[in-house]
């Protein structure tokens, strides 16, 4: 069927903020269908809140509006742009809810608007829980007994019927927020509450508990014709009960016949044809482990993380061919971009296996509950992919970048074997160690699946990786030896610690012997054609097919790995246009990364990709292959950074500043020095290794004191220190990991925060704007509101911070990008942290000033100057608009973490407000986060005596409002006491009616609570916060916040919404 | 114990052996499913050759006899890069390990089949040896290996006797040139009673059955190699009793009516080839075993037009033929390895049969 030539002008919705089961998958599938759709000759116009991602540049799309995900801004921009047609499916439950949202209100029939891909009844049928069961009813697709209920009653009446345990969905939410198994009436009541809240229709699903069945999952493509095919089918590792997102996953699937694998796929295409989807889908069932009866867990008619990770692990651009798709081109019309030989209506076969592992925040959320529920908690994930299942999942640990290599790495051996039978059945992050440690005791493989249900064969796959621990502990290393555990993937530093050999005779011997890596295509056919697309990944024992190039310039550009928090998108953004940058320079680039989540390791944007962990040892392998003239690690965050001296000692350029330059940003003493040198202040402090050391230096500054590792990004491990105490119990939570650094203990200054990004091409600084956080100092950069341009500082204060820049960029030797963070505190500035590279502020400035900085940053690497590039050297003049970066959270996901903003990063995305009013800017960021208020115009305020008197006029404020105001008792005095009507309630373990009743009466629109000094060990300000989150009430616990929140709900800026387009910016 | 493979372009991989120790030479080809290994290693059409499995472990869910295709695997020699150490599945039966041993199959594991697969993908099916024998002389193997030719593949791999599936549905006579055994189960599951015939059974002693439609099945080699039979569809053929062919099936019916079949550079074998219905326009995706095809150019549009193509390279695989109750494939719509989208085909045959009582 060729194009459907009435579609010329698409908008496509985007998935809004990085958050919890809405990752970086939905920037990769929509640059991708957006790249599609220009090559088409179609116009393209963007609605996405995200301002990190790639898919928001402006040379992406031709409209770029980065505007909160709201039915207001969506039917605004309908009415300025006039698109025919609107393509929901690649913007994750986000975009397609609020495509349904706005299809449900019949603005899009009035406006000539249609929905392409796939159709509103075909998104009802497979989203809404009842219409679903009703679908597969029909076509005898069996589900799980299930019921939908919209009141707790309902659910306990169905679930005495079908017997606990039960399995509980809300419909429409993300990562399966607010659901959960259920074991007995009290746990069911409890989840139930909460996703019925959660759930934007009111509606739960209850179903039977097929907990412990194998999850499968198939990745199905159909076009208008009716063509159906699978690109991928995937096996979790963890059985039915841990949600897909954060399980171990194999593709393909390994432990199923061709009769069940053939079953499965056959059922879904039933189930695609059966809802009419045209583009990609997604379908998971349980499958019984021992009969071949099945169910149907879930569809989702869009492009998904998973199809992402399809799309990797296979080589077939789902998101792309799904926008072709939408167009009306049928499968067998549109070329397999991998092999241009065949057509996307081939399936893709695989002659390799991979293997996905999240990436879980418990390193960020130490307080948090490890277990892994139906509720998604990853934040990221990493792909690798081998000849041998043994050697992915090797390669996907050590990717990971969690201070593990091997399945040695968390340490159960103190344990004796009836702990370790418990932890057996604890489900958490750290099973595959667990039964690691099983099998060295020798529990056998029946009792360990009989615990787990996890398959016998994966069982016995980690069985042959303790096996190569105990040979190489216990035997002599022989070529042979050596051999088999590099096709395994022992890293090179494991087989030394193991055999007590160095790590340079490990590798002199596998030199010796020609134990090297070899790199296989990933083709998607199994060699059955030739492939031209050079995406690659390694294998020992095997013909290598890298083709060595030898073009006149070659880059190494090192990605940034698995998207945690503190290392976001933001990263792969600026790694991406740094290959586009060096493409455009006449180089060739060579991209290394790990994250099939992620735009950079799509295969057509460098010129080779290896999709590998990024150790120094895996780098160092195709380092050897590929021989580039330099590589460029300012750009990948601190995963690229880390990089740079096992780089250097392979000989191998750092392109840009110096490593020993890198060093001295880092280097508390060095970099004292060069302060000193450039007479720039800093907050007094010093370097410790030990407790008693860090005491001693505390008492010598004076508390407060800020405590932190070096060489980490996102604040991880840093906190505000009020006492002895205090000290003692955050240095011994730093020290848990052995520190190769010192560590620093800073005077804590309570002052504005200011932040630039600057491009040093060696002789001028270009700073491309000035960005003031909300917050003060003690709240995380990547958790603050950021406004940019700077609002109160004085011109003095900005030269000031101008002139800084400049003799630190000059200092440091900086050869492209520098980000200086401030504090302005009494009048003064000092410097509290400079990153020698790129950060996350840095797509988001790019965006609202027009000035490409990773593409100058890169340019200035290679030697261009500023000038030549056209620009004024200096701070540049002020945009038109006024841009505020809004940090977004994940806490409802995960339980019992605390939410108190403080000194490290908990934010896992943003969104962007930017207008030219201030009070407009704001109120758009605030609304992008999901701040929507007021609603009820009830408030509870309970804060820590230092801030009793701060929080009195802002409570004022949002009486004025027309607030009713609830405090607990010492606040409510005090608030009664300066004239403020607050009503008095009792603490949590205080009579009823207490905060928590009140809380889950569901008539609270904001919480305030700011936590004690420090960690807060008050329980219960820990609950109120907990039960606010969970409750979907809006809980802030910096008083900054607060003061922003006002101004904006003070404004009129509801009542307005301009909206702007950064894709003409860009061309300013 | 090390086995070697040696190909007749003097490519050597070294791995170490698996089921039987003997040697064995044979005309390599690969496959690219990734499941379904027992399938076809029971698949008859894999006669006279060794087949190399893309998909690089192998074994990992075991044997499970019910999923056979033929009594017994039928290739020469079995290439894998992995076998599993446990077969982990509830119907598993046995190990490939002792399966190869029970039927006496050489193989060969431990080696980079997807360089194998190149080699064979750029040179064209090549034949080789496999052979645990260290001091093997490649100079008088080579020789060997060049001059080797498989013949008489479907008289080694038909039935020698007739069986019958009950049913009661139509009388369906089958010709085994070597039948995967879900053509008669298909049949079977649609009520057919299914008398299976071997492959040199005049056509008289068919036509004088009278059954209600013929199916020709899928078999190895050359279709050139089987005049007898050739000659005996052409009989068929004058009847006008529908008929409905798969695979060597296919290309003997276009063979009787005077189009010509090649050999391909390496054929097409796995379960992801589309291929697109020229009538309606649909795709399938469809399972696949074939080395030899029906050469398109010499179809003589008066008697059958070409109804399926491969989408990838264009290829004929499937003809309906004209005023006759007769449609053949080059796929394999039994499935097995594979998917099961063009299963329908076979109530298309029924359909047929059903027009011809009608009428």
């Amino acid at each position: 069927m060729p194009k459907n030539q009435s579609i010329k002008k698409v908008l496509v919705i985007g998935s809004g903020p990085i958050v919890i089961g809405q990752a970086a998958e939905f920037d990769y599938a929509g640059t991708q269908a957006c790249r599609s759709l220009k090559e088409e000759g179609i116009e393209v116009v963007l609605l996405n809140s995200n301002p990190a991602t790639i898919m928001t540049d402006g040379d992406i799309a031709d409209k770029v509006y980065i505007e909160p995900l709201t039915l207001k801004a969506l039917e605004k921009i309908i009415i300025e742009e006039k698109p025919d047609s609107i393509l929901p499916t690649l913007g994750g439950q986000a975009g397609l809810n609020l495509a349904m949202e706005i299809a449900e209100t019949g603005f899009l029939e009035e406006h000539g608007v249609k929905l392409i891909g796939t159709t509103r009844e075909t998104i009802k049928k497979a989203e809404d829980r009842l219409e679903f069961k009703e679908t597969m009813e029909k076509i005898g697709e069996p589900c799980a007994p299930s019921l939908v209920v919209e009141n707790v009653e309902d659910g306990i009446a169905f679930s005495n019927k079908i017997g606990y345990p039960v399995v509980l969905r809300p419909a429409y939410t993300l990562g399966g927020s607010g659901g959960g198994i259920a074991k007995n009436q009290a746990e069911l009541v409890e989840i139930l509450e909460n996703g019925l809240r959660l759930s934007r229709v009111g509606q739960v699903l209850v179903e039977r508990c097929i907990a412990g069945w194998k999850e499968i999952e198939y990745e199905v493509m159909r076009d208008g014709a009716g063509n159906c095919i699978t690109v991928c089918n995937m096996e979790n590792i963890d059985p039915v009960g841990v949600h897909t997102g954060d399980s171990i996953v194999v593709a393909p699937s390994q432990t199923l016949g061709d009769k069940e694998y053939q079953m499965l796929r056959t059922s879904a295409l039933n189930i695609i044809n059966e809802l009419n989807i045209t583009g990609g889908c997604n379908v998971q069932y349980a499958l019984h482990p021992e009969s071949f009866e099945y169910c149907v867990i879930e569809v989702n008619p869009r492009v998904s993380r998973s199809s992402a990770l399809a799309s990797k692990a296979t080589g077939y651009p789902i998101a792309k061919v799904a926008a072709k798709i939408a167009l009306g081109y049928t499968l067998d019309e549109i070329k397999n971009a991998i092999t241009q030989k065949t057509y996307a209506s081939f399936e893709p076969t695989l002659d390799y296996c991979v293997v996905k592992m999240p990436r879980l925040p418990f390193d960020k959320f130490i307080m948090a509950s490890r277990k892994l529920t139906t509720q998604m908690k990853a934040t990221g994930e990493v792909m690798s992919i081998c000849d041998n299942f043994e050697g992915a999942l090797m390669k996907a640990i050590r990717s990971l970048e969690q201070h593990v290599e091997s399945l040695l790495d968390y340490d159960f051996t103190s344990l004796d074997d009836e702990e370790l039978e418990d932890m057996l059945h604890k489900v958490d992050d750290r099973r595959i160690w667990v039964i690691a440690e099983a099998l060295r005791r020798g529990f056998s493989y029946e009792m360990i699946h009989e615990i787990t249900k996890i398959d016998l064969w994966f069982i016995d796959k980690l069985a042959i990786l303790v096996e190569m621990e105990n040979a190489l502990k216990n035997e002599e290393i022989t070529p042979e030896l050596l051999a088999e555990a590099k096709r395994i993937e022992f890293p090179d530093t494991v087989i030394s610690k193991l055999s007590g050999k160095s790590v340079d005779e490990i590798k002199q011997m596998r030199k010796d012997n020609g134990i090297v890596a070899a790199y296989k295509m990933v083709d998607t056919c199994a060699a059955e054609f030739e492939a031209a697309t050079p995406y690659y990944y390694s294998v020992y024992k095997g013909e290598n097919e890298a083709v060595e190039t030898k073009p006149e310039k070659k880059v190494l550009v090192l990605g940034s790995g698995p998207i945690r928090i503190g290392q976001g998108i933001e990263f792969d953004y600026c790694s991406v246009h740094s290959t586009w940058a060096f493409k455009e320079e006449g180089y060739e680039t060579v991209i290394i990364n790990n994250n099939p989540e992620t735009v950079s390791t799509d295969f057509d944007i460098a010129d080779k990709l290896y999709f590998e962990p990024l150790t120094p040892e895996d780098v160092e392998n195709i380092v050897n292959i590929e021989k580039p003239d330099g590589a460029v690690v300012q750009f990948g965050g601190q995963t690229a950074i880390k990089l740079t001296e096992a780089l250097m000692k392979m000989g191998v350029p750092i392109l840009g500043t110096k490593a020993e330059d890198v060093d001295a940003a880092e280097d508390r003493e060095l970099f004292d020095e060069i302060l000193e040198k450039c007479q720039i202040p800093r907050p007094t402090g010093g370097t410790v290794f030990t407790c008693e050391e860090a005491q001693k230096v505390a008492n010598s500054l004076g508390y407060p004191v800020l405590v932190r590792p070096s060489y980490v990004l996102g604040g991880q491990g840093m906190q505000i220190a009020t006492c002895d105490e205090e000290v003692a119990e955050f240095m011994e939570i730093i020290n848990r990991i052995a520190q190769d650094h010192p560590i620093l203990v800073d005077k804590y200054l309570q002052g504005t925060e200011v932040e630039v990004d600057a491009i040093c091409d060696g002789e001028n600084i270009l700073i491309p704007g000035v960005m003031e956080h909300i917050e003060r100092a003690g709240v995380h950069s990547g958790d603050s509101i950021s406004v940019y341009p700077a609002q109160t500082l004085s011109q003095e204060i900005i030269d000031t911070i101008e002139e800084y820049t400049r003799r630190l960029a000059m200092a440091l030797h900086v050869k492209g990008m520098i980000n200086i963070q401030f504090i302005v505190c009494d009048g003064r500035v000092y410097v509290i942290e400079v990153n020698p590279r790129s950060s996350r502020t840095v797509p988001y400035i790019s965006k609202v000033t027009g000035i490409p900085i990773v593409k100058l940053a890169t340019k200035a690497i290679i030697g261009k100057k500023i000038t030549e590039m056209g620009y004024e050297p200096g701070l540049q003049k002020n945009a038109d608009y006024i841009a505020i970066k809004m940090p977004v959270f994940s806490f409802e996901k995960i339980r019992g973490a605390d939410i108190s903003l403080g000194p490290e990063m908990k934010s896992t995305g943003e969104c962007l407000g930017i207008s030219k009013d201030f009070h407009e800017a704001l109120y758009k960021a605030f609304l992008g986060a999901g701040v929507v208020l007021p609603k009820h115009k009830k408030l509870i305020v309970t804060v820590k005596d230092a801030d009793k008197e701060e929080v009195t006029p802002l409570i004022k404020r949002f009486e004025a409002l027309g607030y009713e105001i609830y405090a607990t008792r010492s606040t409510a005095d005090h608030l009664r006491k300066n004239g403020v009507d607050a009503i008095k309630v009792n603490k949590i373990h205080q009579e009823a009616p207490t905060v928590m009743d009140l809380l889950l009466e569901h008539k609270i629109d904001i919480v305030i609570d700011t936590p004690t000094q420090g960690r807060d060990k008050s329980r219960d300000g820990f609950l109120i916060r907990r039960t606010s989150i969970e409750t979907g009430v809006n809980c802030f616990t910096s008083l900054d916040t607060v003061d922003a929140l006002l101004t904006s709900l003070e404004s009129d800026a509801k009542n307005h919404l301009s909206l702007v387009d950064i894709a003409k910016i860009a061309k300013r | 114990m090390n086995a070697f493979l040696i190909l007749e372009d003097g490519t050597v991989y070294k791995g170490k052996s698996i089921g039987s120790t003997r040697e064995v030479i044979s005309e390599i080809v690969f496959n690219t499913s990734m499941t379904g290994y027992l399938e076809v290693l029971t698949d008859p059409s894999y006669a006279g050759q060794a087949v190399v499995m893309t998909y690089p472990l192998i074994g990992n869910y075991g044997i499970c006899h019910q999923d056979k295709e033929s009594l017994k695997p039928w290739p020469d020699g079995y290439i894998v890069k992995e076998l599993s150490r446990i077969p982990s599945n509830f119907r598993s039966e046995d190990t490939i390990q002792h399966f190869l041993e029970e039927h006496d199959i050489p193989g060969i594991c431990g080696i980079d089949t997807r360089a194998l697969t190149k080699r064979l993908r750029e040179i064209g099916t090549m034949n080789g040896m496999i052979t645990t024998n260290e001091n093997y002389d490649i100079n008088e193997i080579i020789p060997k290996l060049k001059a080797y030719s498989p013949t008489g593949v479907v008289k080694k791999v038909t039935c020698s006797e007739k069986s019958v599936l009950q049913g009661d549905g139509f009388n369906v006579a089958l010709l085994d040139f070597g039948a995967k055994n879900n053509i008669a189960k298909s049949l079977n599951d649609r009520g057919c009673n299914v008398t299976i015939y071997p492959a040199e059974t005049p056509a008289e002693d068919i036509i004088s059955s009278n059954p209600d439609g013929i199916m020709l099945s899928n078999g190895p080699g050359d279709p050139k190699e089987c005049t007898y039979i050739i000659e005996q569809i052409k009989k068929l053929y004058d009847t006008d009793i529908p008929i409905f062919a798969i695979c060597l099936g296919h290309q003997l019916m276009a063979l009787a009516t005077g189009a010509d079949t090649k050999k391909m550079k390496y054929g097409h074998r796995g379960g992801n080839h589309p291929v697109k219905d020229l009538d309606s326009g649909r795709v399938y995706i469809s399972s696949q075993n074939h080395g030899y095809m029906v050469d398109g150019d010499t179809v003589n549009p008066e008697v059958a037009k070409v109804a399926f193509i491969n989408v990838n390279d264009k290829t004929v695989e499937g003809l309906r033929y004209k005023n006759k109750d007769i449609f053949t494939v080059q796929f394999h719509p039994e499935a097995c390895p594979g998917p099961q989208d063009s299963n329908l085909l076979f109530n298309e045959f029924i359909q047929m049969m059903e027009g011809k009582k009608n009428a």
